[in-house]
């Protein structure tokens, strides 16, 4: 029987010669690690989980490694009780402003960045950069006092533009780079072609940087959805995340640990579904090394 | 160094759509090969199956008698060169060139002398001492030769496609270069390309495939003028043979309704007939000169420079030959071939006559 | 070469605009903050560098930011290798890839404070998979009552948090680095360990220096987790800076040394990063692209 030995694997695919010369490709070991690792990151959400589905009373009385009274309680009173699924609402609103707005803006001036040499560019690009560099801990006041200032605290526009402060340069940078990738002729001879700026823009730049556009919006989407400080700062009731919901269910009886583990698990889902959804793409943006 | 020579007898293949049909091959110990071919026809992973880098799902590889199949690229006697120039950026020219003897525990003094040969070998010595990094691409790829080079144990250099990323200016002087280096130092070397003057120029046999089949082995006079397939036939040759259908009965064929001789009596060829006639065996003159010629129309004249290159229309099938400079394009053209370069073509392969030998 | 052109402002005015109103103006505020003092009904006066100062000699402060710099050091060394490691070990063909990439993803995209909820009921003694189990080891663990525990599982959770960001910056590092390498080192006869320090680790390079700039900036940051987990506590035991700040700041509105604070806790970074950047860059040549 002739085992075909995969050559195009990286050296570590330890292929071990047999009697006969046949050579027999052994099981890497090195696939040990990342699963080993996966499973690392897999305990605690599966505990996560498992907490969900125990009532309150499981879960403190017994330690139990699943449950045995299954319950899909907790997941009715988030769903059902606004006070908690108006959260979910919320930072889905203010993380889908966000994205748009860093994209609006961050387009035109990843454009200037990679296509044209202006006075104090560099410096500009790298006072961005610096911002990203901003503890969110140092604008908590400021951002609540000055939004105050406006009547914005408890809107989701508020949290939205905070989230700007980091998402902007973020989103410029990754911009920038796949904008840069894509040759200057491109836009002369759509000039030569007679398009004026914007329609060029719309219907020719853009869907050729889509996968970047893409990219961009996944990371505006992964900073302002986790995020919690500055979202809890500028947020009271009607705008309020639903992480800032979790962390105050303490009632006088106790923390719910059902109902906020089964909040929690409702928090991951977006995220997976979002990674799922660009699994093909995560690789490849992340070869452009700029996060 | 010892001489042995290269046995590749059996079948080879990759996946189970066979990348490589059953082949066997001899290769002389010294030789210079090319294996020339478009893109996917399984040159590299010939080449590939050759240096270990590959196994192939069936036959062997032998290296002398030496049976090598199932043995790792770094433990057969070979050194290749990659279409992608690679040194270790982090080591100087020097150090790239020591690399090979290093990882095989050659002691430093015969480490340093072995890498100053190569060095004035391949005309680096004065950049010894430079990161690799910064380097032109053809200066790489001197690198990667050298870490051939520099085992003694290694009498077989492969190359794949090693002049792709070279720019067209240096393309010829490192071509001119590994000529150089192979008569200089006498290994076996096999060289993929797709590029046919690559191959002619550099080659004393070239191996001309197609979809994983060979087609035809032979020095490049033999490719020329008996191309074994039609694709050898146009493939090789700037323009490339002409090939016309045609129908053949006794020592005649019959091309869009004209006749034309043959050399030898083919009797009653069967099957899918097709006549070879290389652009510069085909003369093109007035009618009035040449009365038993072939009509044709003039669709195109393409003036190269030393040469014309014109297009023509044989009844429906097209045409090419070569006027040399100068010489005027005849206002009502006929073309007469040379018989003596005709080749018959069936099902595509080169026919022999039934009454001949290996060769019309 | 790109043409200059100053009209291009007009395209960048958005963005400056935007991050003008975001971050200039708030930071203003706190400028403005940090230098003065108010007796309490909105009146406020120039005390100048006071509030630096106090702050400087603080020793509230001086403890804050020992546990920052420890705790980034012992991050970056963990989470560094941690990352290439298993960046090296990944598979890079085949359905293994898009599992080990989704599934390494998902940590990276839960809200912090749920991280440190996930924590909280994985570490604690009652209810917690990991402190139920070590109690029943025999190991006395109590995060909210130990310091060293407190830290060891702050450590853990971070590294559980963000290692995967390490992994996939690498990994993307390695991908790109084109077969042939591979295939010429074999012929050379390069050995596992030559492989990775000449061909795997300057291949990721790049993406490693934007991979502990990253982590180094984040961990130093670092609010809302440790804050759900531990609180600060026990005691002070994980009172960075950011949580120390806040606390200052917001819960004791103490404007003026909070301000103060929080221009040298930026700074800070500031320096530190572009200390980071400069080392890790001075190798590189002119020639290499930004």
């Amino acid at each position: 029987m002739m085992i075909q030995a995969n050559p195009n694997k990286p050296p570590g695919a330890f292929v071990v010669t047999t009697m006969h010369g046949r050579q027999v490709s052994r099981i890497a070991w090195r696939y040990l690690v990342p699963i080993l690792y996966l499973v690392f990151l897999m305990l605690p959400l599966y505990w996560l989980l498992n907490m969900s589905f125990k009532t309150n009373q499981e879960a403190l009385s017994a330690f139990r490694l699943w449950p045995q009274d299954f319950t899909l309680d907790n997941y009715k009173v988030v769903l059902t009780d606004p006070s908690w699924y108006r959260g979910y609402i919320n930072s889905t609103i203010y993380v889908a402003l966000n994205t748009l707005i860093s994209l609006a803006v961050a387009l035109p001036a990843a454009y200037a960045f990679s296509r044209y040499r202006f006075m104090g560019d560099k410096h500009l690009f790298f006072w961005l950069l610096t911002n990203r560099m901003a503890p969110p801990a140092v604008f908590a006041l400021p951002f609540f006092q000055f939004y105050s200032a406006f009547g914005l605290i408890d809107t989701h526009i508020a949290v939205a533009l905070a989230h700007c402060l980091f998402n902007v340069p973020l989103a410029v940078w990754i911009l920038e780079g796949f904008m840069s990738r894509i040759p200057r002729e491109m836009d002369e001879t759509a000039y030569i072609d007679g398009y004026s700026f914007p329609r060029f823009f719309f219907r020719i730049f853009m869907p050729l940087i889509r996968s970047g556009i893409g990219v961009t919006a996944f990371f505006c989407f992964m900073f302002s959805w986790v995020e919690l400080l500055i979202a809890r700062t500028l947020t009271v009731t009607e705008a309020k995340p639903i992480a800032a919901i979790m962390t105050r269910t303490v009632s006088a009886s106790g923390v719910d640990w059902g109902v906020l583990t089964a909040a929690g698990v409702l928090t991951i889902i977006p995220g997976a579904l979002v990674i799922y959804f660009v699994r093909n793409h995560i690789a490849k943006g992340f070869a452009l090394g700029r996060v | 160094m010892d001489r042995i020579a290269h046995r590749y007898p059996g079948s080879a293949s990759t996946e189970m759509d066979y990348a490589l049909q059953p082949l066997s091959m001899v290769w002389e110990d010294g030789g210079a090969y090319a294996l020339l071919g478009p893109s996917g026809c399984g040159k590299t992973t010939l080449l590939n199956i050759i240096s270990g880098l590959i196994m192939p799902s069936e036959g062997q590889v032998f290296f002398g008698d030496r049976d090598v199949t199932g043995l790792q690229p770094q433990e057969r006697n070979i050194a290749q060169v990659f279409q992608f120039p690679v040194v270790y950026d982090t080591m100087t020219v020097a150090q790239n060139l020591e690399f090979p003897l290093k990882n095989r525990g050659v002691p430093v003094e015969a480490r340093k002398r072995r890498v100053a040969e190569v060095l004035e070998l391949l005309e680096l010595s004065e950049i010894a001492g430079q990161k690799a990094r910064n380097l032109d691409a053809a200066t790489k790829q001197k690198i990667s030769l050298g870490r051939g080079l520099v085992r003694t144990d290694a009498n077989a250099v492969l190359f794949d496609e090693p002049l792709t990323v070279i720019d067209p200016a240096l393309k010829w002087q490192l071509r001119a270069e590994l000529k150089r280096v192979h008569l200089q130092v006498g290994h076996t070397m096999i060289y993929v390309t797709h590029d046919q003057t690559e191959a002619l120029t550099f080659a004393e046999k070239v191996i001309v495939m197609l979809e994983g089949r060979v087609l035809q082995a032979g020095t490049p006079e033999e490719l020329f003028d008996a191309p074994a397939h039609t694709f050898v036939g146009r493939f090789i040759g700037s323009p490339g043979m002409n090939v016309l259908t045609c129908d053949v009965a006794g020592d005649c064929a019959f091309v869009s309704g004209r006749k034309v001789y043959l050399r030898n009596n083919y009797g009653l060829a069967q099957g899918s007939l097709e006549l070879g006639i290389r652009p510069e065996y085909v003369r093109v003159l007035e009618q009035v000169d040449c009365p038993e010629g072939l009509a044709v129309s003039v669709v195109k004249v393409v003036d190269i420079g030393r040469q014309k290159i014109l297009h023509l229309l044989l009844g429906e099938q097209q045409l090419h030959a070569i006027l040399r400079e100068g010489t005027p394009v005849p206002s009502s053209p006929v073309v007469l071939f040379d018989p003596d370069h005709l080749n018959l073509y069936c099902d595509s392969n080169l026919l022999r006559p039934p009454d001949r030998g290996r060769y019309p | 070469m790109k043409p200059a052109n100053n009209k291009a402002w007009l395209l960048v005015a958005p963005v400056l605009l935007l991050v003008a109103f975001c971050a200039v103006i708030p930071l203003m505020t706190v400028v403005n903050y940090s230098v003065q003092d108010s007796f309490g009904n909105n009146e406020f006066f120039w005390v100048g560098t006071e509030w630096f100062e106090e702050v400087l000699h603080s020793e509230r402060f001086h403890n804050a930011l020992l546990r920052n710099l420890a705790f980034s050091a012992i991050i970056l060394a963990i989470q560094i290798p941690l990352g290439i490691g298993i960046a090296i070990c990944m598979p890079v063909r085949g359905w293994g890839v898009s599992v080990c990439l989704v599934l390494m993803t998902m940590p990276l995209l839960i809200p912090w404070n749920v991280v440190g909820t996930i924590w909280q009921i994985f570490a604690r003694v009652d209810i917690g998979l990991l402190g139920h189990s070590l109690a029943v080891l025999g190991l006395d663990y109590n995060y909210t009552q130990d310091t060293l525990d407190a830290w060891i599982t702050v450590i853990l959770m971070d590294v559980w948090h963000w290692t995967s960001l390490v992994v996939l910056l690498c990994y993307s590092g390695l991908v790109a680095i084109p077969e042939a390498y591979y295939q010429a080192a074999q012929i050379d006869g390069a050995s596992r360990w030559a492989i990775f320090r000449t061909i795997q680790l300057p291949g990721m390079k790049r993406v490693l220096l934007i991979a502990v700039l990253l982590r180094f900036m984040d961990s130093f940051m670092i609010y809302t987790e440790p804050f759900v987990l531990t609180g600060g506590g026990p005691g002070n035991a994980t009172t960075f800076l950011s949580v120390d700040l806040v606390q200052m700041a917001i819960g004791q509105f103490d404007l003026g040394p909070a301000a103060a604070m929080s221009l040298i806790y930026f700074l800070i970074i500031l320096l530190l990063s572009w200390i980071f950047y400069t080392v890790m860059t001075r190798h590189d040549d002119p020639g290499q692209s930004k």
